[in-house]
This record gives C-alpha cells, structure tokens and sequence, in this order.
C-alpha cells in the first residue's frame, strides 16, 4: 500500500503556543488511521491542519504532491464533525450538498446522494426537513454527505461523540460497513478506545500535541510505547521491575518481593523495565488452586469501584495491582474490600517498557 | 371619551368608504417606505454579510459608525437631506427637493445602517462550524456567504422588517424634505400630524389604525422569523 497522504514537521500554533507537532504521518490509501487521545490532545487541530482547514507550518503532501491550492484538495476530500452541521432545508438538498458546489449536474447529483442516504440506511428521510431529525438521523445525514462527494479521504471528528450508546453502536456498524465496502480512506479522530478498535486499522495515539505511537491498532493496545500511552490505552498496571534471569523464552522479574515471569523480552540492556499487565487480563478467583496462569499472587482488596458494567478492584499484592472483572463475577464471588483473594495472569500476556522512556 | 369614540366612529367609515384621503396617503407610505427599505436590503445586505464574516483592518470602527446609524434621529436626517437637495445644494440639479424621491433618500439613510448591521449581527451568530464545514465540502468564500446569508434568511428577514418598521412610522425626515404635498408626498406620518392638528381626529384615527395594522404585521413577521427551530 501507498501514501495518500502524509505529514512532515507538521506545526499548528495558536495564540503563540504550538499546540500540534507532528514528525512524521503517512496515511496509507483504502487504511483507517485513528487519531486516539484525551480531550485537549490536539486530536481535532490535527484533523483540520492536515484537511487544509487550518493554517499550519511544515508539508502535507497528497498523492505525493504538495498541497498548495487548499480549495482544490479540499474538493477531493470530506470532512464530518461531532454535530452534523445540516442547513435548512430537505434531507437530500444536504445530501446533495457538496456535489453541488463542486458543481456536478443535479441529475448526478440527485442520484449519488440517494446511493449515500440508501448506505446509511435513511432513504426513505430524502424529502423530510432536515429541522425535524434525530441526533442520529442527522449525523447519518452529515455522513451522507460526505460520502456522496466520493472523497478520496474522509476525516471523521468525532462524529459519534454526540450520540446515546444504542445510536452510536448502530452508527459505528454501519459506518464500518461502509467504509469497507467502499474502500475509502479514513482518518478518524476520537478519544474513545473502543471506537478507534472498531474502525481503525492502525492508531496514531496524540498527547499533548506530540505523536506517541503509530501502529497496527492490536499493537497499540498490546504493546503501548511508553507508560503514557499505557495509561492512556487501559494499561493500568505499569510496575517498576528488575531483571532476575533470562532463560530461553522466558524472563523472571522481580516487582517488589515477588518474581514474575513473563515472555516478553526485556528492552535491550534495560535491567529496570516497566512491567505492563492490563487489568482486563488479571483474573480474580478466591480459590488459589484454581488457575493454571504462571502468576499467581495473594492480594488484599483496597477498594472496589463500579465502572459501567464492570468493577474495578485495587489490590495490595506486595505491589499495587488492578484488575477488572464483570459486575456478574464480581457478585458471584462475593468480594468486598478487605477480602484476601488470588490475583493472577498468564506470562504470555504482560509486555515490558523500558524505563528510560518513562520521563 | 366622546371625542374619542367619535373619531374611532369616524375612522372605521373612512377605511370602510375607501377615503380618497386615506388611501392616497397609505400608498404613497407603502411606496416610498417599500422602495427604500428595497434599497436598502440591495446594499445593505451584501454590506452586512461583508462585515459579518469578512475580517480586515477597521472592521470594528465601520461597525461602531454602523451601530450610531442605526440610532440616527430622522430630523437630523431630514435636515441633511434638505440640504443636499436644495436648489442651491450638491444635488440640487436633481430638483427632487418636496419629492418623493428625496423622502425614499432619506429614508435610505434612515433604514440602511439598522439592514446592515443586524445582518452583521445574523451572520455573526452563525455557528462558526457551519462555516467551517461548508468550507471543508469544497465552497469558495463566495459561496460561503452566500449560503451563510441563506441559512440566515429567517434573521435577514427581520432585519429588512426593521428596517420598513423604522421608516414607515418616520415623520421627521419626510416632513422636513417631502413638504407634505397632498396627493403626492403626504404619507401616513405627516397626515396624522397634519389631520391633528387641524382637528380632524377620525381621519387621523383612520391613518393611525392603518399605521399600527402595518406595524403590527412587521413585528408578528418578525416574531415568527425569530422563533423557528433550527436544524441540528
């Protein structure tokens, strides 16, 4: 695959602060990249720099070639934002709205923006007023009419931001639908980990306006880059180690007073990585004969915190630890703070940091 | 309260009758008041938008000059008017001095800064994203504004009514450069004043219920204009 587009020393400064710098960002053609990061990140300053919405310093090159003429790009791209922005008028009128001022024939016209409305499932809203709609029918408008330009790249600012769970599900389904059958390329930006899992095919995680990790998504949420981006992804147990002994495909470490064994391979020449073990993959059982996994510990619960449908539990195993399990399990096993109970993970599952990049 | 009653008795023949009179002085307001706020919707709304959405230096001072417009008193208007087209004045040669159209000049100035700059202020309170996402479709700056000055039709609407509403019900300026002249110059305004004074209550009252029967609609217009919903 080939570069759509890409970025090199990419600077947005407003209000004299540089709030984006980019290095380097290649967007690979009929790929959806993620822009994943917290509120404030840049995510969204980013996405209007490189759509030729905002005035940046650096290169951004399309196909290959410097974009100069702003308009002209932006006629060959798309851009749908976290509120659906429609005018005033009927459904299709906006579905038809940046054909129109590209200037295609209305019969044209008429018919790609009724292909679009049929994709996103909201044929049959063409002659309603666009006053009357839903959040979700209005988004699912806005999607339209971007995607009835054909653009040869879509950004999405959060467009699912603004919707209720149920609606936002559906939407996301659809969208990935069509963006796979339509091979479109698509950069989205969200500070949402699950939306990013569902669409994206490679993640560039933002902080504080700087780049911290571009790679496969599964990568990203595996192996984060540093203990940041850890965090940031869900990696809640990010534990100072030392290296007791390397054997063949295993590593013994040490996290406190108690030895670990993981198969990662320590950073080159770092004796003192940073452990990583995701709390998703630490199990909870009360009985210690009752799990297979290489590590196994005795913890004492600190305190138990109701996440949606999850619980998250604090540990003390000689070392803080936090897992996550369902509510079910969570009232199945009865636990309460103050519990004993067996904290445990496979080796297979942690990765290692190396420390010096915690900084 | 006889006086009253009499002149309100008085008024709803004359409308019933069709009075001459009557007639002749709502058509003449209904032509010049309508033919300068159609002037000034021509300029002023392209002049709106332009400082509504253009950005360049000095755009705060032509907006405070247009905001002092906007509450310009009609006699001084009258007075300026006056003077330019007195026989001996800059626009003399026009002879439109106790004319019609020196009235629709006056009333130009009188309704143009009040257009303008409440197209301003409607163009300003477009979400600055609909902005950036009509650009982000592909739309030049003119076509931008154009559709910006679409969307803000509704607001557009009432600015144009304020206008009218600020002209129809002028007397100053009318007076001062119209002259009264029956059958031609006297508006609504100037022939209540004139029927006042001379006692006429039922024929004041007349052109006063048709005076207010205007105005109301402008504002019920722009009521309704104010109160739509809008789209996501």
């Amino acid at each position: 695959m080939s570069a759509i587009l890409e970025a090199r020393e990419l600077r947005v400064v407003r209000g004299g602060r540089e709030v984006v710098r980019i290095e380097a960002l290649a967007l690979e053609e009929a790929s959806t990249l993620a822009i994943l990061g917290p509120n404030g990140a840049g995510k969204t300053t980013l996405l209007l720099a490189l759509a030729a919405l905002l005035p940046s310093v650096g290169e951004v090159r399309f196909r290959g070639m410097p974009v100069v003429d702003a308009l002209a790009f932006r006629r060959r791209v798309a851009v749908v934002f976290q509120r659906p922005l429609l005018l005033d008028r009927s459904v299709r009128e906006n579905a038809e709205l940046g054909l129109a001022l590209r200037g295609v024939a209305s019969q044209v016209r008429r018919s790609r923006a009724a292909d679009a409305l049929a994709r996103l499932g909201i044929a049959h809203l063409a002659e309603r007023s666009a006053l009357g709609l839903s959040g979700g029918e209005a988004q699912r408008v806005s999607i339209a009419r971007a995607i009835a330009v054909d653009p040869e790249i879509l950004f999405l600012d959060e467009p699912f931001a603004a919707l209720d769970a149920p609606t936002r599900e559906a939407l996301i389904a659809d969208l990935a639908r069509v963006l796979r059958t339509r091979r479109v390329t698509t950069v989205l930006v969200t500070h949402d980990r699950d939306e990013a899992l569902s669409l994206a095919d490679r993640i560039a995680v933002l902080l504080a306006g700087r780049l911290r990790q571009l790679d496969l998504a599964e990568r990203v949420f595996a192996n984060p880059a540093d203990p940041e981006v850890a965090a940031f992804v869900g990696v809640e147990n990010v534990l100072p180690a030392r290296v007791e002994s390397i054997a063949a495909d295993l590593t013994t470490l040490r996290v406190a007073d108690q030895l670990i064994e993981v198969t990662a391979e320590p950073p080159a020449g770092d004796d003192f990585p940073l452990l990583c073990v995701r709390p998703d993959d630490v199990v909870i059982s009360r009985d210690p004969s009752t799990t297979s996994a290489r590590n196994s510990f005795a913890g004492t619960i600190v305190r138990l915190e109701p996440i949606g449908r999850r619980v998250r539990i604090v540990l003390d195993c000689g070392f803080p630890l936090v897992a996550n399990v369902t509510i079910r399990s969570a009232r199945d096993l009865a636990l309460a703070e103050g519990d004993v109970v067996t904290a445990s993970f496979k080796a297979t599952l942690p990765h290692l940091l190396a420390r010096h990049r915690a900084a | 309260m006889e006086l009253i009653v009499q002149g309100i008795v008085e008024a709803a023949r004359r409308i019933v009758t069709l009075d001459r009179d009557v007639l002749d002085a709502a058509s003449a307001s209904l032509a010049v008041s309508g033919t300068a706020t159609a002037l000034s919707i021509a300029i002023g709304i392209p002049l709106g938008a332009l400082l509504g959405l253009g950005r360049f230096p000095g755009r705060n001072a032509v907006l405070s000059v247009v905001n002092t417009g906007m509450g310009l008193p009609p006699v001084a208007v009258g007075l300026f008017v006056a003077v330019l087209v007195w026989r001996s004045g800059p626009l003399g040669g026009l002879d439109w001095y106790c004319t019609r159209p020196a009235i629709v000049m006056a009333q130009l100035i009188l309704a143009g800064p009040t257009v303008i700059g409440l197209t301003a202020v409607a163009l300003q309170s477009v979400d600055p994203m609909l902005r950036t996402q009509l650009t982000s479709l592909g739309a030049t700056g003119v076509q931008s504004a154009w559709l910006l000055v679409r969307e803000s039709r509704l607001l557009l609407i009432s600015a144009a009514l304020a206008g009218f509403g600020a002209v129809i019900s002028e007397i100053g300026a009318s007076l001062m450069v119209g002259c009264n002249v029956k059958g031609d110059t006297r508006i609504l305004t100037t022939a209540i004043a004139l029927e006042t004074s001379k006692g006429e209550f039922g024929t004041a009252f007349a052109l006063a219920f048709i005076l207010l029967a205007l105005v109301f609609a402008v504002s019920a217009v722009t009521t309704w204009a104010q109160q739509r919903p809008r789209p996501l």
